[in-house]
């Protein structure tokens, strides 16, 4: 316990001396004047803490933050029931997995201008981008959590006399939960991409329209403050949702 | 529990069983026995309803069968325990799947998991416990649905020989004041002689029944390491060997 507690330690030491020297040559990178458009990490950092103070960021982040809460909320609702749904009925598997791992092999962010086109610039557009980007992984990998069950465990919950309903319910899904999760999570991650795309492409609102502005304007303090907060904010997502996964789900209590 | 002309060709086209039957006696533990490969555990699933039958009939207490039934019960050779389920959980599952009521069905789980040896471990989870104790569960499981018949495939086959012995022994314990009838699935010919009323020796794919023997071994007043030098059970391991042999090579 000691000893785990002093690795825990350490790793999280060497993890801040990798920031240290990452941030160290930025802003080295920065005063050197490698570009116009480069600000060293300080200037980045307090361009970062006035953009927070006027409640630019604030307000950027509450706009953002819709498509990619909408979108994902489909894809966990409409994307993991189907996901299940192609696992369980062998008809529509065979009618939906060659379409699913053609989307989840392609680039979908291709596919954002043609929604635009269909669908306009306001929200629609925005939380279908999401949607074309998290759906494949979250469907992919409910249908695969369900597909890859222990056929002995069916087998067990046949013979004590466990209906259709019951091995679904008491096996199957169960068994299926930890991948479905870690869908969940691969597919937040692509939805953060497809927000950004999306604010970026279609029209600029939110962070998007932060990054698109000072950028434009030439404050490139102010447009490396508004990437980095993104990448920030979705890095730190994403490692709570694997570390609450790693929690629900110990690797030992999963079936093989 | 009877078994009239059962056969099974797969959709391969492999025919593992052929035309077996064969009336299993109440109340008495039968194994099958044959060469690998011979059909035993497809025979087993079989009889638990578990595969369908490509020709014949299952008939239990006269009534002929096509699936699952409450009246047997099933150990597996690979355990199949709910990873995610503590002990008391897994060993309450047949009874969860019959609508048996939360205290009522733990109730009865507890019992049986002291029965098999493991008080104790109720809140463990299968990672936690050895290969033995983990068909320990499976078998707490099978006795807990009140079964006439157990039907139990290669029970012992993952789990390390000193811990086998034990088990033979603890199970032959169990089942003495049961009257329960026990199909059991090994290919141990030393198990068999040890464990069995009655031997039911399979021939070489497709499988069918070549010969029944009966040890005669008179359990009730002796040890299992008297046993073990009785002179019926080291005659049953012999008969046994000099059928099998000829499947062999």
């Amino acid at each position: 316990m000691a000893n785990s507690r002093r690795a825990g330690g350490d790793r999280v030491f060497w993890l801040l001396l990798s920031f240290a020297c990452a941030f160290a040559l930025w802003e080295a990178a920065g005063r050197f004047r490698l570009s116009a458009a480069f600000p060293p990490f300080s200037d980045t950092v307090m361009a970062f803490l006035r953009m927070a103070a006027d409640g630019s960021l604030a307000k950027a982040y509450l706009s953002t933050s819709q498509p990619l809460i909408i979108g994902f909320a489909i894809c966990g609702v409409v994307g993991v029931g189907f996901g299940v749904w192609m696992g369980l009925s062998r008809t529509v598997e065979w009618l939906s997995v060659p379409v699913f791992v053609i989307l989840q092999a392609a680039p979908m962010a291709a596919v954002v201008p043609l929604v635009t086109y269909i669908y306009g610039i306001g929200l629609t557009s925005k939380v279908l981008a999401v949607v074309v980007l998290a759906a494949p992984v979250i469907v992919m990998n409910s249908y695969k959590g369900i597909r890859n069950t222990n056929s002995s465990l069916i087998q067990m919950c046949r013979a004590f006399l466990g209906t259709r309903t019951q091995v679904v319910v008491k096996i199957i899904l169960p068994h299926a939960a930890a991948m479905i999760f870690a869908g969940l999570r691969l597919g937040l991650a692509m939805g953060f991409i497809g927000v950004v795309i999306a604010e970026l492409l279609i029209t600029p609102t939110g962070i998007g329209d932060l990054i698109t502005y000072h950028s434009s304007v030439a404050d490139f303090p102010e447009m490396f403050a508004a990437v980095g907060s993104i990448i920030l904010i979705a890095a730190v997502t994403i490692h709570a949702l694997e570390r609450l996964e790693r929690r629900l789900f110990p690797p030992e209590s999963r079936g093989s | 529990m009877e078994l009239t002309g059962i056969g099974k060709t797969y959709a391969t086209g492999v025919e593992a069983l052929r035309d077996v039957t064969h009336a299993f006696p109440a109340g008495k533990l039968s194994t099958l026995l044959g060469p690998s490969g011979c059909g035993k555990t497809t025979l087993l699933k079989i009889i638990g309803g578990l595969i369908p039958a490509t020709a014949g009939e299952v008939r239990v207490k006269g009534k002929r069968v096509d699936g699952p039934g409450a009246e047997r019960a099933f150990v597996f050779q690979d355990f199949a325990l709910l990873p995610w389920a503590t002990v008391l959980r897994n060993v309450a599952f047949g009874l969860e799947l019959r609508g048996v009521p939360g205290e009522e069905r733990l109730e009865i789980a507890r019992k049986f998991i002291g029965e098999v040896g493991l008080a104790g471990f109720e809140a463990s989870y299968p990672h936690q416990l050895s290969g033995g104790m983990r068909q320990r569960v499976g078998l707490a499981r099978a006795l807990a649905v009140d079964a006439d018949i157990i039907l139990m495939d290669e029970p012992f086959s993952s789990v390390d020989e000193q811990t086998r012995r034990k088990f033979q022994e603890d199970l032959l314990d169990l089942l003495r004041h049961r009257r329960k009838t026990v199909i059991f699935v090994t290919h141990s010919i030393e198990e068999a002689a040890y464990l069995s009323d009655q031997i039911v020796l399979l021939s070489a794919r497709p499988g069918t029944v070549s010969q029944i023997i009966q040890p005669n071994v008179n359990r009730g007043s002796k040890s299992p390491d008297e046993i073990r030098r009785d002179k019926n059970y080291l005659d049953a391991v012999d008969d046994i060997w000099h059928v099998l042999k000829r499947y062999l090579g």
